[in-house]
């Protein structure tokens, strides 16, 4: 679904990796650690179009980034679900209406899914918080809405960028169960992260694979974990 | 744009709508320009259908009439309009030919050298009248009979009037006209700079609703509905207060009187619709593009 073939990157005149190549399969489920500022985010970028490749080949459902529209980003982005780092949000919008939001811009009546919507807050503990702004949300609860929105639309790849970073065990535990659960019924993930406890939480449910960027180079991280 | 985009953009989409917030100062922006815009666009119409129809009228009324002007001396002058009158009833084209009377002339003179000139003591040339038929009259024929047999006529069929009245009336109606284009432009421009800057505002919104996956067109939309709506109300108000102010001018003291005859007459007034209409469709192009171009730099 989304392949890198040695992708490079440079910002700022600087080489932050190249030489990446990755493949996100569908049901694979993917972790991506490093030191901060090697790039995890940056990477995580290139897979949803967010910025372009300095010299490698990305392609996502099958197309070159590089031929793409920005309308094909956009249809390419509405099967991709990300939970950034940052949490943006329409703020003037209550939750439901935000974690609706990749149903609304993809022309589905949030109405017909009024029930899933209820459910999905329900699952991440926002039930209450329903009618309530951003603005008005702690961090976790931010991620958690996060989280909601990236999944409502029921994508086929799911990027993650620090997903747990604000919440407690409990609810980033709450918060791996989704994703679990939703790599079970065939979704890629691919969650950047910090937490090694996180990774070890996901090995003991599910098949991952983790990768590290060090020294500019993305390599494969799972004996040291 | 297809019957059905077009009944789509006009009842909006509410989700569209709801995700772009309000902008207060833009909005108000936006509607005042348009509707001063819009106001100086009906004075400006009015312009040039006024100096059309006023330079139509002189240009047709002094086209239909010629003027033959018998300078003799003073025991010729009887013998010579004689002669004149009677080539004037055997030309093809010549309805009426009359000889101005004295009281006549006095008054022609009358604005230049007051009601107390003692006409019959100047040697004036004596004036001829003529009204054409329908079918007009050859002037540079009856100028070379008038100049063979009536040696001290001279024919004047107005034409070195008529002409710079016709050149005036047309460069201020090309001016009226460009006032207009003017305008249109200068509202493009305010609504492009008003669109810009609640794009800027939005810059986050955008954002987000391009991270889940908002086509250009979709977040434009919402933006180019608001904007055009707005213009469409602001040059609506615009329009009407105009079409009040210029319905309320001083009425026609003279007929012709160009500042007294500044309006709209009959369907003139047809003409005032389109001007809300286009200054709608001036701002659907103007935020358009702009709501494209903001796009791709923001994201």
């Amino acid at each position: 679904m989304i392949d890198l073939q040695s992708v490079a990157y440079n910002y700022g005149g600087r080489e932050l990796f190249s030489g990446v190549s990755l493949s996100i399969t569908p049901g694979s489920f993917h972790f991506l650690t490093g030191p901060s500022g090697a790039g995890k985010t940056t990477l995580l970028k290139l897979c949803y179009l967010e910025l372009m490749a300095t010299s490698g080949r990305v392609s996502v459902f099958g197309r070159d980034a590089a031929q793409m529209t920005r309308d094909d980003i956009a249809r390419s982005r509405s099967r991709i679900g990300v939970v950034h780092q940052d949490c943006q949000f329409l703020d003037h919008l209550p939750v439901i209406e935000n974690v609706a939001l990749p149903l609304t811009v993809n022309g589905k009546d949030p109405e017909s899914a009024r029930g899933d919507l209820e459910s999905l807050l329900a699952w991440v503990g926002l039930s209450h918080q329903a009618d309530r702004r951003p603005p008005e949300l702690s961090g976790g609860e931010r991620q958690r809405a996060a989280l909601a929105r990236a999944v409502i639309n029921a994508p086929d790849v799911i990027l993650a960028d620090e997903p747990t970073g604000n919440v407690d065990w409990d609810m980033s535990q709450r918060l791996l169960s989704l994703l679990v659960e939703l790599n079970r019924m065939g979704t890629a993930i691919m969650v950047a992260t910090h937490d090694l406890n996180l990774i070890r939480a996901a090995k003991a449910q599910v098949n991952t694979r983790t990768l590290r960027i060090a020294d500019r180079r993305l390599i494969s991280a799972g004996a040291d974990l | 744009m297809t019957i059905a985009s077009f009944r789509g953009f006009l009842l909006g989409d509410a989700q569209a709508d709801r995700a772009v917030p309000p902008t207060g100062f833009t909005a108000s922006l936006t509607v005042f320009a348009a509707a001063a815009m819009s106001f100086l666009a009906v004075f400006a119409l009015a312009l040039s259908l006024t100096t059309e129809r006023i330079a139509e009228r002189w240009s047709a009324e002094l086209a239909r009439t010629a003027t033959v002007r018998i300078a003799a001396p003073a025991g010729q002058i009887q013998a010579q309009t004689e002669a004149a009158l009677n080539v004037l009833r055997t030309t093809p084209g010549v309805a009426v030919a009359r000889v101005l009377s004295t009281e006549e002339q006095q008054a022609l003179l009358t604005p230049w050298f007051g009601p107390d000139l003692p006409i019959d003591t100047l040697p004036l040339p004596q004036l001829i009248e003529i009204e054409e038929g329908g079918e007009g009259l050859d002037a540079e024929g009856l100028r070379l009979r008038l100049s063979a047999e009536v040696p001290g006529a001279v024919f004047d069929d107005h034409a070195r009037w008529r002409a710079p009245l016709v050149q005036a009336a047309d460069r201020l109606r090309a001016l009226g006209l460009f006032s207009l284009v003017l305008i249109g432009a200068t509202t493009a421009v305010m609504i492009t700079l008003a669109a810009n800057a609640a794009l800027s505002a939005n810059a986050q919104v955008i954002w987000v609703m391009r991270l889940v996956g908002a086509r250009d067109v979709y977040i434009a939309r919402a933006f180019v509905r608001r904007f055009t709506l707005r213009a469409l109300f602001g040059a609506t108000v615009g329009t009407a207060l105009a079409a009040l102010a210029v319905a309320f001018l001083p009425g026609e003291a003279t007929r012709d009187g160009f500042l007294t005859g500044l309006g709209f007459e009959g369907l003139e007034w047809a003409w005032l619709p389109a001007i809300p209409l286009l200054a709608a469709f001036v701002a659907f192009w103007a935020t358009r593009m702009a709501a494209f171009r903001t796009l791709k730099e923001l994201t």
